[in-house]
């Protein structure tokens, strides 16, 4: 920095305050100069690192599967529509069993069903509205919800009838805005959770203790997925900055980031091999990310499609991706050559939430006609 | 009702980009070129002038994004829903039908981005139009909103009033044909800026969410710090070529192609369709004899053998034959670790070291001194990952040498010879006849009954169709 500007500077700050000490004068100065600094060197080397990562991208994901057999008509439909919400659902996971799921909604309400008979089996009704994030436990013996109490609670599921689930509640998780995602990692025992306070975290369900904290970023954290890789320590999250990031479980470091949608990612999942991501944002886009490659591959977009995306998820070998839409339907893509496969109708407002089965048998919807659908 | 509360200064980001997007197609669609053909409309003994039908607006979106007839429809419902094309015949009811129905573009003027957000003063205003206009106009519901915003802004009804005369003397003069025009926009408008109760709020977006950049995450100097350094980091990692990394993509998806039950279906049946839960039960976590398809997925990554409850108690019994059951049981142990309770970690590394690293051990694993230097350091310390290194050797060294092997050994052959490849379900005699659909015992079930029996096999909760209790 020039002498020069260093002195105008200081001189201006000295100006509107009182007459400070040369010591106060270095310190207002530098601090503001500083972070619009750090700001200009961060975005340039953001674009050093589009730069190389484009280097080498050497052919398209389409062109790669030109070889590749087209896909015939698909027909799905609706098998199960399961009503017993008061209003719009927002969230759904489902049970190792393969039939069992969990829902929540905005009027606090988390439901456990057993989708294949439409049977309800369990119900808890939650101290706060808006319940945007539940999960299964891998034992299936347990739920996690939570929402704008933001927390994350733990319920065992009884099935002694008399007894009130709510009783046994355990509080794992406490952010400081609303929960936006949670999962359990591969037992009952942790919990990750992403929420409105920008931040991610993992939790040990039995103290409740904070096992790592994930800082990265700029704005609120909407959705998260864990890795399927073979050494189960990585997961990505999306969030209102636009960005996805993939973090290392142990460190809490960021190790990956892409930014490239036009607006809030609303949805992550990883691709079966754990090689890759998808994401659906408000942006009417879905995009395919590489970690190897370390960048966008594909883009699953249509004129014609012109709300956001709220939730996606890939069948069971990777080839489709599925993804609910804020105009009530559901779009099939080819996730090789990156067509859109189908269109499948039915909801009646915006859906919510879209899950595949465990085993791929099915996938489920959850929308804001406070209803939840099982396709196959 | 409420009224909508909406950021001040600045329409909610999502809508605004959706909205974008809808003018963009309708502004195609006005084309002179390339747009719709208009035409006058009869409506009773009234000429309107620059409408369409239903009928054709689908055909245009059909033409126009090469979409089925059902999607432009759907899409049209949602011009229609959003305000930018309103009907002419039952106007209260915002629906695109398909047929000879007169449709007509709303002004620019009326569009909700235009005017946002919807002004209680200019509800007001509207209200008291149409309740000067023709006593007994207004609806029900618009009779207490009515009477609520009077009593809201009291202090300004001389000036509502007074607008809404000047409106209705303004209107007087325009040519009939105009007048109608004008008032079918304003009520579409108002249909969708406050929509009657029992209708979907269209301009519902659930909760708010703060601008892109949420001040609730300080953009501060750590903040920049922490993405320059993962920038950095990034700019050093290795990357691998995309023609190499999306050959991946097909390999997987022609080897899981037959495993997928949306692409290929499933044998006997999809439960889901068929209502039977065969395809369930041959595949629970633990059968007498597994599926061929199960046991082929063995063979596609050591992931697919472990994940398996049953592919993993075929390795081990593989290992015990090759005595080197013992790195199985070390990596389970160091799983269970990692995935386990906090407070359990001290105890279950001790045992570790005691069953697997010390010397002498009774299932002493074979790590390079380096990783075993390492981890004996680390234990006096435990944490949940303080095995990781060993765990990752040990993985690696099934995964490089026993894995490979266990798929060329007889075990595993006779597994895949013997394994049931289940007929498809011939289709219904009846098709109008439902299958019963049976419960099955809940997983909290089992674990209840299992915490009672003190470990029985975890067989019972796989099985369906038992008893309904519910």
């Amino acid at each position: 920095i020039p002498m020069q500007t260093y002195f105008i500077l200081s001189y201006t700050q000295v100006k509107i305050q009182s007459p400070p000490t040369p010591e106060m004068a270095t310190q207002e100065v530098p601090l503001n100069e500083t972070l619009a600094h750090l700001k200009t060197e961060s975005e340039t080397l953001k674009s050093k690192l589009e730069e190389e990562r484009a280097k080498l991208h050497d052919v398209e994901l389409h062109q790669v599967a030109e070889k590749v057999e087209g896909l015939g008509q698909f027909v799905m439909k609706t098998r199960r529509t399961l009503k017993g919400h008061g209003n719009k659902v927002l969230c759904m996971d489902w049970c190792k069993d393969k039939r069992r799921i969990v829902s929540s909604s905005q009027d606090g309400k988390v439901i456990v069903w057993d989708a294949f008979t439409t049977n309800k089996e369990h119900a808890v009704t939650m101290p706060c509205t808006w319940v945007m994030a539940c999960a299964y436990a891998p034992s299936g013996c347990a739920v996690a919800c939570g929402g704008l109490d933001n927390k994350c609670s733990v319920y065992p599921l009884s099935l002694d009838k008399n007894e009130n689930l709510a009783a046994k509640k355990k509080s794992v998780a406490m952010h400081t805005n609303y929960l936006s995602a949670c999962s359990f990692t591969n037992s009952d025992m942790q919990i990750l959770t992403s929420s409105g306070d920008g931040t991610c975290a993992l939790w040990d369900v039995e103290s409740g203790q904070l096992l790592q904290s994930f800082h990265g970023h700029a704005a609120d954290v909407l959705c998260l997925d864990l890795a399927p890789s073979e050494t189960g320590n990585t997961f990505v999250s999306g969030g209102c900055d636009k960005k996805a990031n993939v973090w290392d479980m142990r460190s809490g470091q960021c190790i990956q980031s892409f930014e490239t949608h036009e607006s809030d990612i609303n949805s992550v999942r990883y691709y079966p091999s754990g090689d890759a991501f998808a994401s659906g944002s408000d942006d009417a886009t879905c995009r395919l990310y590489d970690l190897r490659a370390d960048r966008e591959v594909a883009i699953y977009s249509k004129d014609s499609i012109i709300f956001g995306v709220s939730s996606v998820d890939f069948s069971l070998s990777g080839r489709l991706l599925f993804g609910g839409y804020n105009d009530y339907t559901i779009n099939v893509w080819d996730v090789l050559k990156g067509t859109r496969v189908s269109i499948l109708f039915g909801h009646e407002n915006r859906v919510s939430t879209l899950r595949v089965s465990p085993d791929g048998t099915a996938f489920c919807t959850g929308s804001w006609d406070h209803t939840l659908r099982i396709w196959a | 009702m409420t009224i909508n509360t909406l950021a001040k200064g600045g329409c909610h980001r999502e809508q605004m980009a959706c909205f974008r997007k809808m003018e963009k197609v309708i502004v195609a669609m006005q084309d002179p070129d390339m747009g719709m053909k208009m035409r006058n409309q009869r409506l009773l003994i009234t000429v309107i002038p620059h409408a369409m039908t239903g009928h054709d607006i689908i055909a245009w979106l059909t033409h126009k994004y090469r979409i089925s007839e059902e999607e432009s429809l759907h899409l049209g419902n949602m011009l229609v829903k959003y305000g930018y094309i309103y009907p002419l015949k039952e106007p209260r009811c915002l629906v695109l039908r398909p047929d000879e129905s007169p449709y007509r573009f709303q002004t620019p003027y009326f569009w909700t981005s235009t005017r946002w957000p919807a002004s209680e003063l200019d509800y007001a205003i509207y209200l008291a139009k149409k309740n000067i206009r023709k006593q007994g106009e207004l609806m029900e519901y618009e009779k207490e909103r009515y009477s609520l915003l009077h009593k809201r802004i009291n202090h300004t009804w001389d000036f509502v009033v007074m607008q809404a005369r000047e409106q209705l003397r303004a209107s007087k003069q325009r040519r009939k044909a105009d007048r109608i025009v004008l008032e079918c926009q304003e009520q579409a408008y108002w249909l969708i800026n406050r929509p009657p109760p029992g209708v979907n709020n269209v301009l519902d977006t659930g909760l708010e969410r703060p601008n892109n950049f949420s001040c609730r995450v300080t953009l501060n100097s750590d903040y920049y710090k922490r993405e320059i350094e993962a920038c950095r980091k990034a700019l050093g990692r290795n990357r691998v070529k995309s023609s190499i990394c999306l050959e991946g993509f097909l390999k997987y998806s022609e080897q899981y192609l037959n495993h997928d039950p949306i692409m290929q279906g499933c044998l006997p049946s999809n439960p889901w369709i068929s209502d039977d839960t065969a395809h369930w039960t041959m595949n629970a976590e633990i059968v007498p004899v597994p599926t061929r398809l199960r046991v082929e997925r063995w063979s596609f990554s050591f992931m697919e053998l472990l994940n398996d409850a049953m592919g993993r108690r075929e390795f081990m019994t593989y290992l015990e034959k090759e005595f080197s059951a013992e790195n199985l049981y070390f990596w389970q142990a160091c799983e269970d670790i990692r995935h386990g309770e906090s407070s359990k970690i001290v105890e279950k590394v001790e045992d570790i070291y005691k069953n697997f690293l010390a010397p002498g051990a009774a299932r002493w694993v074979n790590i390079d001194s380096k990783t075993m230097d390492k981890t004996l350091e680390g234990i006096k310390r435990p944490h949940r990952f303080v095995m990781d290194d060993a765990q990752m050797h040990i993985y690696f060294l099934m995964k490089k040498d026993s894995y490979p092997r266990y798929l060329k050994s007889d075990l595993y052959k006779n597994m895949l010879a013997k394994a049931i490849v289940p007929q498809e379900t011939k289709k219904s005699v009846f098709p109008f006849m439902r299958r019963q659909r049976h419960s099955s015992p809940s997983p909290a079930q089992t674990a209840t009954q299992a915490a009672e029996e003190e470990g029985l096999a975890k067989g019972a909760g796989a099985n369906s169709a038992a008893g309904s209790h519910f």
